[in-house]
């Protein structure tokens, strides 16, 4: 009898769906992290498309170039979109220092690493700390969540009061529905990068206690490093949808 | 325990097969800069500034393609999606159509709203 032919059924299955290795070649924890920014991403989609939805449905909306006019520190009003601009930059700039430690990490540099994820930490309160200072100058002017300066207000008050915001008609509700949305959204992912900062804190320690050396692998790394691109992602989405549009 | 060693050598693995060096990183960088770059440029400069540009539906589609771009080069650089097979590719990205359907539906819904419901008291602007 020959043994060389083997039968259809007996031959071994190596294709990447036949068990055995990760077919995606990726470690599980990374796998998760991924399918929870997905569903994070749907949480934020829902926020700002409720947004959009708002903006469809008032005959007239806040003129973000009139909000948004202050330099804390530098000009109190008549400079749209500078001090955001910064902001901007400054999360732009954190997330290429998150790569750069995720890079040093691959090459399993402990000290390049260690000098990333700092600046990365630096850059995320910078952004924190903007955040904040943005907050309170609205809050200062009358916007919070439930609250606009026209609360309270009626007739030509409320009008006056309404006015220095708006373009064109000038409607209580959907100033309302802007300060609502607006301490909402932004809120929502200043809690994330705080939620960050606090992840990569934990990692530059695990770093610092040579944890990942004596693992042989930086992947955590990489994993915080998912999460802080997200929330670079979702900053550019925020930024076009409340400052530009 | 050996599971967790067979994914440590997958993920070993993976860092051979592609990725970006330094200079990609950079690269990635300034195309993001130059993109915020521009969106400032046409925000403050043409709009606001010298008036050249009114806001208005064709302005927000450039706006929202810039940020679609931004989002794209994030995603598929900064996230190593990019990088990844093609298997978990679709799998992540997939799910996006379902907002696409909740874009046309919010957006829709918003509209008619507006036509219909709309009984907020307008003041005009002087």
């Amino acid at each position: 009898m020959s043994t060389t032919t083997v039968s259809q059924l007996d031959k071994v299955k190596d294709g990447p769906w036949n068990g055995g290795k990760s077919p995606w070649n990726l470690e599980y924890g990374k796998i998760m992290m991924w399918f929870f920014l997905v569903s994070d991403a749907f949480t934020f989609s829902a926020f700002l498309l409720y947004y959009g939805a708002q903006k469809f449905a008032q005959p007239t909306w806040i003129d973000a170039d009139k909000i948004f006019q202050s330099i804390p520190g530098i000009a109190e009003s008549g400079q749209p979109l500078v001090f955001v601009g910064i902001m901007t930059f400054i999360l732009i700039m954190s997330s290429v220092t998150m790569v750069l430690a995720v890079d040093a990490g691959h090459r399993n540099k402990k000290d390049e690493v260690v000098k990333w994820m700092l600046w990365t930490i630096l850059g995320g309160l910078c952004f924190v700390g903007c955040q904040a200072i943005e907050w309170t100058h609205l809050h200062h002017q009358g916007f919070w969540f439930g609250r606009n300066p026209g609360t309270g207000l009626e007739g030509d008050a409320l009008v006056e009061a309404l006015a220095p915001y708006f373009t064109k008609d000038i409607s209580y509700t959907a100033a309302l529905q802007f300060a609502n949305l607006f301490f909402t959204i932004t809120g929502f992912h200043g809690f994330h990068v705080s939620i960050g900062i606090l992840l990569n804190i934990i990692v530059l320690s695990m770093t610092l206690n040579n944890t990942f050396e004596r693992r042989g692998t930086y992947l955590m790394v990489e994993k915080v490093g998912l999460y802080w691109h997200f929330v670079d992602l979702v900053w550019v989405f925020v930024f076009t949808f409340f400052y530009l549009i | 325990m050996s599971h967790h060693n067979e994914n440590i050598a997958a993920a070993h693995g993976h860092e051979d097969h592609a990725g970006m060096d330094k200079k990609g990183i950079w690269r990635v960088f300034f195309i993001l800069l130059a993109l915020t770059g521009l969106e400032f440029l046409i925000a403050l400069g043409f709009v606001h500034h010298w008036g050249i540009i009114e806001k208005g539906a064709v302005l927000n589609t450039v706006y929202i393609i810039l940020t679609l771009i931004k989002a794209f080069y994030i995603v598929a650089y900064f996230m190593h999606l990019k990088f990844e097979k093609s298997g978990f590719i679709v799998c992540c990205s997939i799910a996006f159509i379902f907002i696409i359907y909740f874009i046309i539906l919010l957006l829709i819904e918003g509209e008619y709203l507006l036509h219909h419901f709309q009984s907020h008291p307008l003041f005009p602007h002087s």
